[in-house]
């Protein structure tokens, strides 16, 4: 590539740049060819990382008057809500950019399954991404927990909880996170200490993810490497920048919709109450961008089991490269993994709605059967297809048109 | 084609879900409020009748930690004028101390104490209350699915209970609360109080004025939140547009070469 030739212009930066090259990684990130077929898809890994920037930027002030404790943790909260200066922007944009970061990133995901991203040679940016995704979850829900509200601290207390399912061990483990025989100061303390790490972990393993991207270079809509560089591709500044930038800032307005408009939509009201280990919610339910894994949780009549599947449910991700063995990346080129990509994603839809569902009756059921396809999907048919399907023809080069016929 | 009647019947499925929830559950009075919407705001005398409702009605036995008397005068809130907002404050005794004896003493209210609590603790309150907590009001209204509207409707919702139900002694029957059972009395009639303002106080009225103040009470800023909402909205619309324009400019160069 060329810009391994890069020589400033001034002395200073000539000098500069032979003892650390920033200028040459500036003027990388500035060429880096890209696709220019990429879509609106394409957008939301420059929206995940302002996400990334802005939840740090406000959990840092955020800190500054959040008290980890679990007699004051709650009043602490609505101290920053009332008399903090912009106190009540700072916690809503904080509050609701948790979610937003989940929206962005399950688009991002099926952006990915879509179009075959996570083919080779790109299978180490598709497991750092899944386990941004991990390190992302774990996260979120310690942060759920620190307003001390009734739903963070059941919350704590039934994810906690799986973990005394594990054979021998589990009861001595889930003491051990909680620092003690139930959750309370100590398990609060810990949850922020590690709150506050995970996301500078996060934007460590973002910069390898970003690396590794710039090795292969994009993927894009019809997945086929490209032939010609000066025909295919166009730099990165301004052509992508300019269209990131298009796309964060719509983003960025129905991010604003919720945090200025209606902040608390997200959230469950019973987090507006103190934690009380004494009186239990009737349905404690995770924030929504859990709720496809507790109904495949609850799925199971056995709590072992329901842990098992959880956590399948979650690494099975990662072998998803050598699952799908298909050569065709795009979804575009094939005719029938296109439409169990939509099956998939009407199942994930529906397994987060269970989720907040009592598990009773029908609503389990359809988890039930929800949980089955899933595994299905990803361990029978994705195997089998790669080996049946018939694809379509692929176009010659990015810049050629498809091939009619 | 394929996709779109799988999604057609993903949402029937949603919805036939969601009428089966909205069957259970009692549909919940709904108000006009001022304060909904996009450039919601508070009604002043509202609010002011409200924490007159409040403190004679309300605050025998719930308490509002969270609000301090300044609170009372703070712009987007009641806006009490200053002097009535130490008038108010004086009217409490709080107690302070140690003092240099070591002695804890009573001395007026100041504007910057919190609201005093009718009970010493929460054991007090459920003692004094028949084995029921008086929640603290701070942010009841966002601790209720709801909010304002169930607030007014559990005001409002208190009835006779039907012939098949039988109440034990200090338990009323109220349409809106979960379960039709809620421990405290039927907490307005009319002309119960008398409001400064010579506003009529009919039991509609107070449950409104007193659904606003402690709406308002949860959410102080409300007011501040929808007009820097407005603002940045505006800004957003029109950078947009004009990242947008600058886009197709300098697509344009690579569009013409394809």
């Amino acid at each position: 590539m060329s810009e391994h030739t890069y020589v400033p212009e001034s002395k200073f930066g000539k000098w500069f740049n032979d003892r650390l090259p920033l200028l040459t990684l500036s003027k990388h990130l500035q060429d880096y060819p890209t696709p220019k077929n990429l879509n609106y898809w394409w957008t939301f890994g420059g929206i995940l990382t302002f996400c990334l920037v802005t939840q740090i930027i406000t959990g840092l002030v955020l800190a500054m008057h959040y008290v980890a404790h679990a007699d004051l943790a709650f009043d602490s909260i609505e101290h920053i809500m009332r008399d903090v200066n912009y106190g009540w922007l700072l916690r809503y944009i904080h509050a609701n950019g948790a979610s937003m970061f989940f929206l962005a990133v399950y688009i991002h995901i099926f952006r990915s399954l879509f179009y075959g991203s996570y083919k080779s040679p790109r299978e180490i940016i598709w497991i750092l991404g899944m386990l941004i995704y991990i390190l992302m979850m774990a996260t979120a829900f310690m942060g759920y927990v620190l307003p001390w509200g009734q739903m963070s601290f059941w919350g704590a207390t039934v994810i906690t909880n799986l973990f005394s399912a594990i054979p021998f061990v589990g009861e001595s483990i889930t003491t051990w996170l909680w620092g003690g025989y139930s959750v309370d100061n100590p398990t609060l303390t810990r949850f922020f200490s590690l709150h506050y790490l995970f996301p500078f972990i996060i934007l460590g393993l973002v910069v390898l993810h970003i690396w590794a991207l710039h090795v292969p270079g994009n993927n894009n809509p019809v997945g086929i490497d490209i032939k010609k560089p000066s025909k295919d591709t166009v730099p990165f500044h301004p052509y992508i920048t300019i269209k990131d930038l298009f796309a964060l800032l719509i983003f960025i307005i129905v991010f604003s919709a919720f945090v200025f408009f209606s902040p608390n939509t997200l959230g469950h009201p019973d987090n507006y109450i103190q934690a009380n280990p004494l009186v239990t919610p009737k349905h404690i339910v995770p924030e929504w961008y859990l709720l496809p894994f507790y109904a495949i949780l609850r799925s199971v009549p056995d709590k072992l089991g329901g842990v098992i599947l959880l956590f399948a449910s979650i690494f099975i991700l990662l072998a998803l490269p050598w699952l799908d063995k298909s050569k065709v990346r795009s979804a575009i080129f094939r005719p029938i993994y296109k439409q169990f990509f939509w099956i998939l994603v009407i199942d994930v839809l529906v397994l987060g709605y269970m989720g907040a569902m009592p598990a009773e009756g029908l609503y389990l059921l359809i988890a039930r059967i929800g949980t089955a396809y899933y595994f299905l999907h990803f361990l029978v048919i994705l195997p089998v297809l790669s080996s049946y399907e018939k694809t379509e023809p692929l176009p010659a080069s990015i810049s050629e048109p498809v091939l009619k016929g | 084609m394929f996709k779109k009647k799988l999604f057609a019947k993903f949402l029937f499925v949603l919805f036939i879900f969601n009428s089966n929830l909205l069957a259970a559950e009692k549909e919940l009075l709904h108000v006009d409020w001022s304060f909904k919407g996009f450039t919601g705001k508070f009604d002043r005398s509202s609010l002011q009748r409200g924490y007159q409702v409040y403190n004679e009605v309300c605050a025998g036995c719930h308490s509002m930690s969270l609000l301090s008397y300044r609170n009372l005068g703070e712009a987007g809130g009641p806006e009490f004028p200053l002097n009535e907002v130490k008038n108010i404050a004086a009217s409490f005794e709080v107690t302070d101390g140690p003092d240099d004896q070591g002695e804890m003493f009573t001395r007026p209210g100041r504007p910057s104490d919190k609201f005093v609590s009718p009970y010493p603790n929460v054991k007090a309150a459920i003692a004094a209350n028949g084995g029921a907590y008086p929640p603290d009001m701070s942010v009841l209204v966002k601790s209720r699915k709801g909010g304002a509207d169930y607030i007014y409707s559990v005001l409002m919702g208190y009835e006779d209970p039907p012939a098949n139900i039988k109440l034990d002694d200090g338990v009323y029957y109220n349409k809106y609360m979960d379960g039709n059972k809620i421990k405290m009395s039927k907490p307005l009639m009319d002309d119960i109080i008398t409001y400064a303002d010579g506003t009529k106080a009919t039991e509609m009225q107070m449950a409104k004025d007193v659904t606003a103040f402690l709406t308002w009470a949860a959410e102080p800023h409300l007011e501040a939140r929808h007009k820097m909402g407005i603002r940045v909205m505006i800004f957003l619309i029109i950078l947009t547009v004009l990242v947008y324009l600058s886009m197709k400019k300098i697509w344009s160069r690579i569009d013409s070469e394809m």
